[in-house]
């Protein structure tokens, strides 16, 4: 980690898929190292692909994307499991294997570190549970160490998905639309526990959000990105409501999720509501 | 189609009836009761009773050495398409993974589309009578069998744990032992013990051509025409399917739950 780099700098990103679709259309971004960034917009606005970018599933197919000053374009495979194993990921759905205990799940976020023999035998004898407890500890849930995945409820099993980034230590922790399968007030805490967990080690956050109410209440620049393009990248109290109806335009009026109480205040900067459409 | 097939097959039920066949089929009941149920005979048979299944449990196990590797070769979100692949296929160079996924299905086909009566046969000549002959060729053939369906089941695993495993910097091998094999196990080890049920049953065919066995006997008792003896064989084999079928049902249903 060199402070001198930002942790991404992305140069007229492009990804058109075999179908023709433009999902990112030249994004241009630079990511401080450990800013706290959130990255909304309606759905379809190519948020999902250019996290797959950030993350290293998706070869973009022009532009350049650097991770801590370094072009990934010209890595190894080896080179890219390197930089993938210092980047975690949470995703919409929690994308564990329900069958394996909670414990596995976990310990999964070593993978890129263990051998092979390792990581097998882990899977007799878990390795190292006492550091997947501690991790289950900090996201609230220490008693599930053993439980089947499967077994646990969606917000739970987000939680395991969480531990996974913490065993995994990354530097940059990428949240795509974390909450959106999550009831609200477990969405309030799962976006304060990773942003207070971001915070503490230092770690560069980027989060999808499907709310706009969380994004501005918890993060301090925001990015709007439609049409595969950025609409806005600004600190949050440059965001005016004029910006994010732009952003939301055309769209669903439901997924401009703003509270705007009768009196017309400004409903930007306060702590975060219950959202409309989950009320009652 | 279907009274083509059974003109060209020429099924004529007459001909069972006929004067001779039923002749012969009544000398081959009559002989064959009652069974020879003597301890001495019923004592020699022991031994291939147990060759029988340890040839269907080497041989099943045999396959899967054979099928799981090459079934892994052969799936191909793991070896060329799909998410893992995406940045390689990008970038033009899919080929690397497709090579070794088209010999690995080029082998189990391969394996698969010559009966296992056939590898016992040619095994029989390469390696003499008994039973490793037998268990190389339910080794071989089942393995074509095994790997190509185990190449379908992992194919049709759920992606997105795989995704995120790979994300995270997980090696292939990572996301095989972590994403893969735990959500296809149940599946896997299901068609496994059917197979091996489907082994038993080979075993005593395979034994016919002299790979060992329950067959073999049944073999020689026959051309030594001791119907008696033929008779507590086929007894003998029935009740070994049927043990077998037992077993392999009840874990299946366990592991399905």
């Amino acid at each position: 980690m060199s402070d001198a780099h930002p942790a991404y700098e992305l140069r007229e990103l492009r990804k058109v898929f075999a179908d023709g679709h433009r999902a990112v259309d030249g994004i241009s971004l630079t990511v401080g190292a450990g800013e706290q960034i959130a990255v909304i917009g309606p759905s379809g606005a190519g948020k999902t692909t250019l996290f797959r970018l950030l993350n290293l599933t998706l070869r973009p197919t022009s532009g350049s994307l650097s991770i801590d000053g370094v072009d990934v374009a010209g890595l190894s495979e080896q080179a890219l499991r390197r930089q993938r194993q210092r980047i975690g990921t949470i995703y919409q759905q929690q994308n564990l294997v329900g069958r394996l205990r909670v414990v596995h799940n976990v310990l999964a976020g070593n993978l890129g570190r263990w051998s092979t023999a390792r990581a097998l035998s882990s899977l007799w004898r878990p390795r190292d549970s006492a550091t997947a407890r501690r991790a289950l500890a900090q996201v609230g849930i220490p008693e599930k160490l053993y439980a089947r995945t499967d077994e646990l409820s969606g917000g739970q099993q987000q939680r395991v998905a969480l531990a996974r980034v913490l065993i995994q230590d990354p530097t940059i922790v990428l949240a795509d639309e974390p909450v959106s399968s999550v009831d609200p007030s477990l969405a309030v805490a799962i976006v304060t526990l990773l942003r207070d967990l971001a915070h503490e080690s230092a770690k560069t956050l980027l989060m999808n959000l499907h709310s706009v109410d969380l994004a501005l209440a918890y993060f301090p620049r925001l990015v709007g990105v439609r049409d595969g393009r950025i609409h806005f990248d600004l600190p949050r109290d440059q965001v005016t409501e004029v910006l994010l109806r732009g952003l939301y335009a055309g769209h669903r009026d439901d997924e401009l999720q703003l509270e705007r109480p009768p009196g017309g205040l400004n409903p930007f900067g306060r702590a975060c509501r219950p959202l409309r459409g989950f009320a009652e | 189609m279907l009274a083509g097939s059974l003109y060209t097959a020429q099924v004529d039920p007459r001909r069972l009836f006929e004067g001779h066949a039923l002749a012969n089929a009544g000398r081959f009941l009559r002989g064959g009761f009652p069974p020879d149920l003597s301890t001495e005979f019923l004592g020699q048979m022991i031994r291939p009773a147990l060759e029988t299944i340890q040839i269907s449990v080497v041989g099943t196990l045999l396959a899967v050495l054979i099928g799981l590797p090459l079934g892994l070769l052969a799936t191909s979100s793991l070896a060329w398409s799909g998410i893992l692949h995406e940045r390689r296929a990008a970038a033009g160079r899919w080929l690397l993974g497709f090579l070794p996924y088209v010999v690995a299905r080029g082998l189990l086909s391969v394996f698969r589309s010559v009966p296992e009566y056939v590898w016992a046969f040619m095994f029989v000549r390469a390696v003499g009578l008994g039973p490793f002959p037998g268990v190389l060729a339910i080794g071989i053939a089942y393995g074509g069998m095994l790997g190509k369906v185990y190449s379908e089941i992992l194919e049709g695993v759920n992606p997105r744990p795989l995704e995120t495993l790979h994300a995270g910097g997980a090696s292939k091998l990572g996301v095989v032992l972590y994403g893969l094999l735990p959500q296809a196990l149940p599946s896997l080890v299901s068609y496994t013990l059917y197979r091996w049920e489907c082994a038993i049953r080979a075993s005593a065919i395979l034994g016919l051509v002299g790979a060992g066995g329950l067959g073999q006997q049944i073999e020689l008792s026959m051309r030594f025409f001791e119907f008696d003896e033929v008779v507590t064989l086929l007894g003998l084999l029935f009740c070994l399917v049927g043990a077998v079928d037992l077993i392999s049902g009840r874990l299946r249903a366990r592991l399905t739950r």
